[in-house]
């Protein structure tokens, strides 16, 4: 053990209790809407949900009427539905549109191309507020408003230049002579694309792939622009966050909300990790 | 799909063989020419039914009375379906084309030409109309010069916002890339560290609004007497002090709000900061150790040199993400007493004032924010690879 760590600096007990202490108090905001959300509305209402761990084998307490409610009559299960029919179109289209252009950026000879290559990768500077406005007059006139369509659009466009700078630097780097010879034994570029090309490159569309769908999936923003609040095509973060609004202290649905809202970045996260945390360095630089 | 093909291109065929004008093409020579023509004519008739399946089921997951789960499957299946028979059918329409040179010409096009017009309908289009717009009035009818940027200068309530934006990233980033390197170091070769790490690591997966109702709850608040049910408040009474409203007390509300975004942020760090302080050669640590270095000096004037790069690159992209912060505030405060920020308030601006010129000046202010700090990431990032 020559390297350098707190364990040399502090006594060996401090940093274990240290280290517990941070992890303690990190998880429990998380633990008290957890274990609340078992709880019923009553017993939250009346007493702190730590008071629940003093008797934790005391069943009676626990019940998933909660979630039945929040999923049910508020309408959460609908938005969970509407958050998957958008959040995996919107991962899949920009996506295959940006490894294409990555493939013909990196493989392909045209007039202007790296100066088109750089046009795409420098939007990744511009915030996705800039485009607010005018795409919302624009989906106005197109009728796009409020539809699954429109919004898969609107986040594939939002993040290709990030897509297509990830995968560029991936496809770009598989060795030329593999490609060349695919071109000699006579396969056109859409075949050594699909064949050869993005089953190579699926490190890089996996990482930008649970970015993506993440960052979809969580996302308030762009939805409550483009799809709006009606219960037909609403998310599970706006239908969240507007039972903030309209239902502040009904602790027993936030908290079976929130967690219902959770439970696919969640899996994701644990499932995930490696690729998970490769996504999000690379993410790091979008405007 | 390969039958569907033959039986268009027959019944094109067919339908162009019944014409009476058209009789002498079952001639084989003419035939032969006409064959290509003819095919890409058929390419065009599956493309046409394709668009008009694909309308038909547009229609169909929009439609309030289609079973949800029904509604999920056929949405995967045209997004997904979509876009690949999209570039499917114009890699076929161009390879159709006579002319080798033509081909390869369009074919480019095809590949990298969806994706440009994407991000210019997407990016450049509105982002430049933008610009227009913040030099224009509220319905965007009048040319009204830096109107709107004087305002959003000079109001008081946007004063607020701007300096709790400035609070934020002093606050937010400061908190979040140290605590990072204090848990990367703490955490660092002990038994559990990768659980550890995981459980500190977790909140960056969730959403900002269901990490706004966890903290949310933390900070509830109950009058004095009644029992409190949010841990914070619980905690103050304990010790013998009054229950306070975080989310309403000016002073402590931004901080309060602030506290989420820290809890969100700190993971990433620590995970980059991590992976940077374990790439430090052991050996310069045994050399300052040989030289008489103590623990202390070896973190100061070694660890953190060293890890300089890194710190940067966290700390950058810690000031995008709190620029742009937008979701946190909307939920928990939605910007009163004291608590609003640009992007919350261009959103305000947008939808509760219908005030396009305005909310447009945020958005361009927003840029011209988060360029630098872009500019500067790449640099440093470039730096760091050389």
């Amino acid at each position: 053990m020559h390297r350098y760590t707190f364990q040399r600096l502090l006594s060996r007990s401090v940093v274990h209790s240290a280290a517990i202490v941070i992890c303690f108090f990190w998880t429990l905001p998380t633990a008290g809407i957890l274990i609340s959300s078992f709880r019923e509305a009553r017993a939250i209402r009346t007493s702190g949900w730590w008071t629940a761990l003093a008797h934790p084998f005391n069943l009676t307490q626990w019940s998933l009427k909660n979630y039945g409610d929040v999923i049910m009559a508020d309408g959460l299960g609908n938005a969970f539905i509407n958050s998957v029919m958008v959040t995996i179109p919107a991962t899949v289209i920009p996506i295959t549109i940006a490894a294409f252009a990555a493939y013909a950026f990196a493989w392909m000879r045209f007039p202007g191309r790296d100066l088109w290559f750089a046009l795409l990768i420098g939007l990744m500077v511009v915030p996705l507020q800039m485009a607010l406005i005018p795409l919302l007059r624009l989906y106005t006139t197109l009728d796009l408003n409020g539809t699954f369509l429109g919004i898969w659009l609107a986040h594939a466009g939002f993040g290709l230049p990030l897509a297509t700078f990830l995968l560029y630097g991936y496809i770009a780097q598989l060795p030329r002579d593999l490609i060349e010879s695919a071109a000699i034994d006579g396969a056109s570029h859409f075949r050594t694309f699909t064949s050869l090309v993005l089953p190579l490159s699926l490190p890089a569309i996996a990482s930008f792939g649970i970015f993506q769908f993440l960052w979809v999936w969580n996302d308030l923003l762009v939805s409550l622009v483009f799809l709006g609040t009606s219960p037909d095509v609403t998310v599970v973060t706006s239908r969240l966050a507007a039972l903030v609004g309209s239902k502040g202290q009904d602790w027993h649905l936030l908290t079976a909300g929130a967690f219902v809202s959770m439970v696919i970045p969640l899996i994701v996260f644990f499932a995930l990790q490696r690729y998970f945390v490769r996504g999000l360095l690379a993410g790091s630089v979008k405007g | 799909m390969e039958i569907n093909q033959k039986q268009s291109r027959m019944k094109t065929a067919d339908s162009a063989g019944e014409q009476p004008s058209r009789q002498h093409s079952r001639r084989p020579l003419a035939s032969a020419a006409l064959a290509p023509g003819l095919r890409f004519l058929g390419w065009l008739l599956i493309a046409a039914a394709v668009i008009l399946a694909f309308r038909a089921g547009l229609a169909l997951i929009q439609d309030k009375t289609t079973p949800r789960i029904l509604a999920m499957l056929i949405a995967t299946g045209l997004g997904v379906a979509g876009v690949w028979l999209f570039y499917w059918t114009l890699d076929r329409l161009v390879a159709l084309l006579p002319v080798a040179r033509l081909r390869r010409r369009l074919l480019p096009l095809v590949f990298a030409g969806p994706a440009l017009a994407m991000v210019f309908i997407y990016l450049v289009y509105p982002a430049a109309l933008t610009i227009y717009l913040s030099f224009h009035d509220a319905r965007s009818e009048h040319f009204v010069g830096l109107e709107n940027y004087r305002f959003v200068f000079t109001e008081p309530a946007m004063r607020t916002a701007f300096a709790n934006n400035i609070f934020w990233i002093i606050m937010v980033t400061s908190a979040s890339v140290a605590l990072g390197l204090i848990i990367a170091v703490l955490f660092d070769r002990v038994r559990y560290e990768s659980v550890a790490k995981s459980l500190i690591f977790l909140p960056t997966a969730i959403s900002f609004v269901g990490a706004s109702v966890i903290w949310k709850f933390v900070y509830a608040y109950q009058p004095k007497g009644r029992p409190q049910i949010g841990l914070l408040n619980a905690l103050v009474v304990q010790a013998g002090g009054e229950p306070v409203g975080w989310l309403i007390e000016r002073g402590i509300n931004n901080l309060a709000l602030m506290v989420v975004m820290i809890w969100l942020q700190t993971g990433f760090c620590m995970v980059v900061l991590s992976a940077a302080l374990k790439a430090i050669p052991d050996e310069i640590i045994d050399a300052a150790r040989i030289d008489g270095a103590s623990e202390l000096q070896i973190f100061f004037s070694i660890v953190i040199p060293t890890l300089r790069g890194a710190i940067m690159t966290v700390a950058t992209a810690v000031v995008i993400a709190v620029l742009k912060v937008f979701d946190i505030v909307y939920v928990m405060t939605n910007g009163q007493y004291s608590t609003e920020v640009i992007a919350n308030r261009m959103y305000a601006e947008m939808f509760r004032y219908r005030d396009y010129g305005r909310a447009s000046a945020l958005a361009v202010i927003l840029l011209l924010a988060v360029v630098p700090v872009i500019i500067a990431n790449v640099r440093n990032i470039r730096r760091q690879r050389s």
